[in-house]
C-alpha cells in the first residue's frame, strides 16, 4: 500500500506545481503561440518595455509597502495587547474578517468609502486601496505575532518591570526584541497578500491606481499572451522567495 | 508583615496599559471593517433608488428576492459547485496526508511543497490554467499534434473548470487538517488493528478514518466556504455562463447597480459562513477563533 500511496503523492504533487513549471517553460518560448519553437527572452525584454506595466508594478508596490507597514505596526501591538488583557469582541471581529469572503469585504468596503466621500471631498484611488489591504491583512498579522507571543515566558516582563522598568519600556526592551522573527515574518505576508490581491483591490481602486493583478486580470480575461507567461514566472519566483523566507523566520 | 510588603508593591505596580496597545487595531478594525458591515447591513434594508442609488424605503424586498427561482437556481448552484469540489478535495487530499504522515525525516518538506503553491498568487495559479486548457492552449496543441483530435476540446469556461480551479486553489486547505489529525493518531491503536489480523486497507477504514473525523470535519468546512464564496475562480475559468454567489454580488455592485439587493446577498452569504464555522467549533468541542487569536 506504501508504494502506491508514493505513487499516488507524486501525481498530486504534480498536479499542485507542473501548471506553474509549465507557464515558467513557456514564458522562455521564441513563438508567440503554445508551439515549442525554441529558448528566447524575447518576452522579458517585452516586459521591461511595457510602460503600462512598469507602472502598475510601481503601484502595487507602493501599496503593499504602505500597508505592510500599516498593518504590521497595529497589529503588532493589538496582539500583545490581546495577550495581555482578552477583548472578546475584537478577537471575534478579527476571526470575522479572517474567514469573511473576499469579495463581502470588498463591496462592504466600496460602500463605506462611497458613504464617506458625501462628507469628505476625497475620491477612490491609492489611500482607498492602501486602506482596504490594512483591512483584511490586519488580522493575519495578529495571529502571527500572538503565536510568538504564546512561546514566550511573561516571568520575564515582570522581572524588568520588578527591577524598576515603566510597562512601555519593557515590552520596548524585553518583550518585543523576542518578537523580531514573528513580526518579519507577518510583515512579509502582508506584503505578499496585498501584493497578490485582486477581488477587493479591484473594487476600491480609482482611475490612477491601477494595479499589478488588476493588469494581468484583464489580460487573463481576454486569454493568454506570452509576455503575461513571463510576468508570472518573475512574480511566483519573487513572492514565493518571500513566502520560503517568512516560513524560515516563523520556525526561527 | 512580609504579604503585606508584596501586596502593596503589587498594587502599586501599575496594570500594563493594553488599551494602548489596542487603541489603533481598534480604530482600524471599526472603521475599516464593523462599520463596512453595518453600512451594508443598512442597505440591505433599503430599496433601489431609479438611477441606481439608493432609496430610503424600509423593507425585507432584498432579503425575499433571494428565494426568488432565479436567484435561488444561483445560490443552490453555488452550493452544488462547493460541494463537489470540497468532496473532490477530501478523496484527493485524504492519501496525500497519510503519505505526507508517513514520510519520516522529510515530513517539513512535503508539508512545504504543499503550502507553497496556496501561497503563491491566486490569479496568477488560475491563470496557468486558462494558458493549459483553452482552445489554443497547451493540451488542446499537444493532442491536435499528436493527431487525436482535430476539434479542440472544450476543457475552459464550462462547470468542470470551474471545479478543477476551486480543488487546485483549496487543496492544502484540506490537507493541512487532515495532516493534523493523522499526526497525532495512537500508533499503537494501529498496530493493534494490524496483530490482530486487519490488511492495511482494513485498518485505514475501520480504524484510521472513523478516527480522523474531526480533521475531516475541519478540512471540510476549511474548503466549503472559500469555494462558496469563490469570486476569481467562476469568473476567468466559467466564461460568462457559470455564475456564482460572489458573481452575482459583484454583478449588483456594477453593472446591475443595485446595491441593495448585493447588499443583502452579501450578508446571507456571511450568515452561512459563520453557520458554518459555529457548527463545526461546536463539533469539534473546542473554540476555533481562541485557539487562533
Amino acid at each position: 500500500m506504501s508504494r502506491l500511496l508514493g505513487v499516488y503523492a507524486l501525481a498530486a504533487y504534480a498536479f499542485l506545481h507542473l501548471p506553474l513549471v509549465v507557464l515558467g517553460v513557456f514564458s522562455f518560448n521564441r513563438s508567440r503561440f503554445t508551439q515549442w519553437e525554441g529558448w528566447s527572452l524575447k518576452w522579458y525584454q517585452a516586459m521591461g518595455a511595457d510602460s503600462a506595466l512598469l507602472e502598475a508594478a510601481a503601484n502595487s508596490v507602493l501599496i503593499a509597502l504602505c500597508a505592510t507597514l500599516i498593518a504590521t505596526v497595529a497589529g503588532t501591538l493589538c496582539a500583545y495587547g490581546l495577550w495581555k488583557r482578552r477583548v472578546p469582541w475584537l478577537s471575534g471581529s478579527l476571526y470575522l474578517s479572517l474567514v469573511s469572503p473576499e469579495i463581502v469585504t470588498g463591496v462592504a468596503l466600496l460602500a463605506f468609502y462611497q458613504w464617506v466621500f458625501r462628507f469628505l471631498d476625497v475620491q477612490l484611488g491609492m489611500h482607498t486601496v492602501v486602506l482596504a489591504h490594512v483591512s483584511f491583512s490586519l488580522a493575519y498579522v495578529v495571529v502571527v505575532v500572538l503565536s510568538r507571543l504564546r512561546t514566550l515566558d511573561p516571568v520575564l516582563e515582570e522581572a524588568a518591570m520588578d527591577l524598576g522598568a515603566s510597562p512601555w519600556w519593557a515590552f520596548y526592551r524585553v518583550t518585543l526584541p523576542q518578537l523580531v522573527p514573528g513580526i518579519a515574518a507577518a510583515a512579509l505576508l502582508v506584503f505578499t497578500l496585498s501584493f497578490d490581491d485582486y477581488v477587493i483591490t479591484s473594487l476600491v481602486a480609482g482611475v490612477d491606481s491601477e494595479t499589478l493583478p488588476m493588469l494581468i486580470y484583464s489580460t487573463a480575461r481576454r486569454g493568454a499572451s506570452p509576455v503575461l507567461n513571463a510576468i508570472s514566472t518573475v512574480l511566483v519566483v519573487g513572492l514565493g522567495g518571500l513566502i520560503l523566507l517568512a516560513e524560515r523566520l516563523r520556525e526561527a | 508583615m512580609s504579604g503585606g510588603i508584596l501586596a502593596m508593591r503589587s498594587r502599586s505596580k501599575p496594570d500594563p496599559p493594553a488599551a494602548a496597545f489596542l487603541a489603533p487595531s481598534v480604530l482600524l478594525q471599526a472603521l475599516l471593517f464593523l462599520c463596512p458591515l453595518a453600512i451594508i447591513a443598512g442597505y440591505s434594508l433599503l430599496s433601489r433608488g431609479a438611477y441606481g442609488g439608493v432609496e430610503l424605503a424600509v423593507s425585507f424586498e432584498n432579503y425575499q428576492r433571494l428565494f426568488d427561482p432565479l436567484y435561488g437556481a444561483i445560490l443552490l448552484r453555488s452550493v452544488w459547485l462547493a460541494s463537489i469540489s470540497t468532496l473532490l478535495c477530501l478523496v484527493l487530499g485524504f492519501p496525500l496526508a497519510l503519505f505526507i504522515a508517513r514520510s519520516g525525516r522529510r515530513k517539513g518538506l512535503y508539508l512545504q511543497l504543499v503550502i507553497l503553491p496556496f501561497w503563491t498568487s491566486f490569479l496568477i495559479r488560475t491563470y496557468a490554467w486558462i494558458f493549459l486548457l483553452r482552445d489554443t492552449g497547451l493540451v488542446n496543441t499537444v493532442l491536435t499534434a499528436a493527431g487525436l483530435i482535430t476539434q479542440p476540446l472544450p476543457l475552459l469556461y464550462n462547470d468542470a473548470a470551474v471545479v478543477l480551479g476551486l480543488v487546485y486553489g483549496y487543496l492544502p486547505f484540506m490537507v493541512l487538517p487532515l495532516y493534523a489529525t493523522i499526526e497525532r493518531l495512537d500508533k499503537s491503536l494501529l498496530e493493534a488493528a494490524a496483530d490482530l489480523g486487519a490488511t492495511p486497507w482494513k485498518t485505514l477504514w475501520t480504524v484510521v478514518l472513523p478516527l480522523c473525523r474531526p480533521g475531516i470535519v475541519a478540512g471540510v468546512v476549511l474548503v466549503f466556504i472559500p469555494c462558496l464564496g469563490a469570486y476569481l475562480t467562476p469568473d476567468l475559468m466559467g466564461g460568462g455562463k457559470t455564475i456564482m454567489i460572489g458573481n452575482l454580488v459583484q454583478n449588483q455592485f456594477s453593472t446591475a447597480r443595485d446595491w441593495p439587493f448585493g447588499a443583502a446577498l452579501s450578508l446571507a452569504l456571511m450568515a452561512l459562513v459563520m453557520a458554518l464555522l459555529m457548527a463545526m467549533s461546536r463539533r469539534r468541542g473546542g473554540q476555533q477563533a481562541e485557539d487562533l487569536l
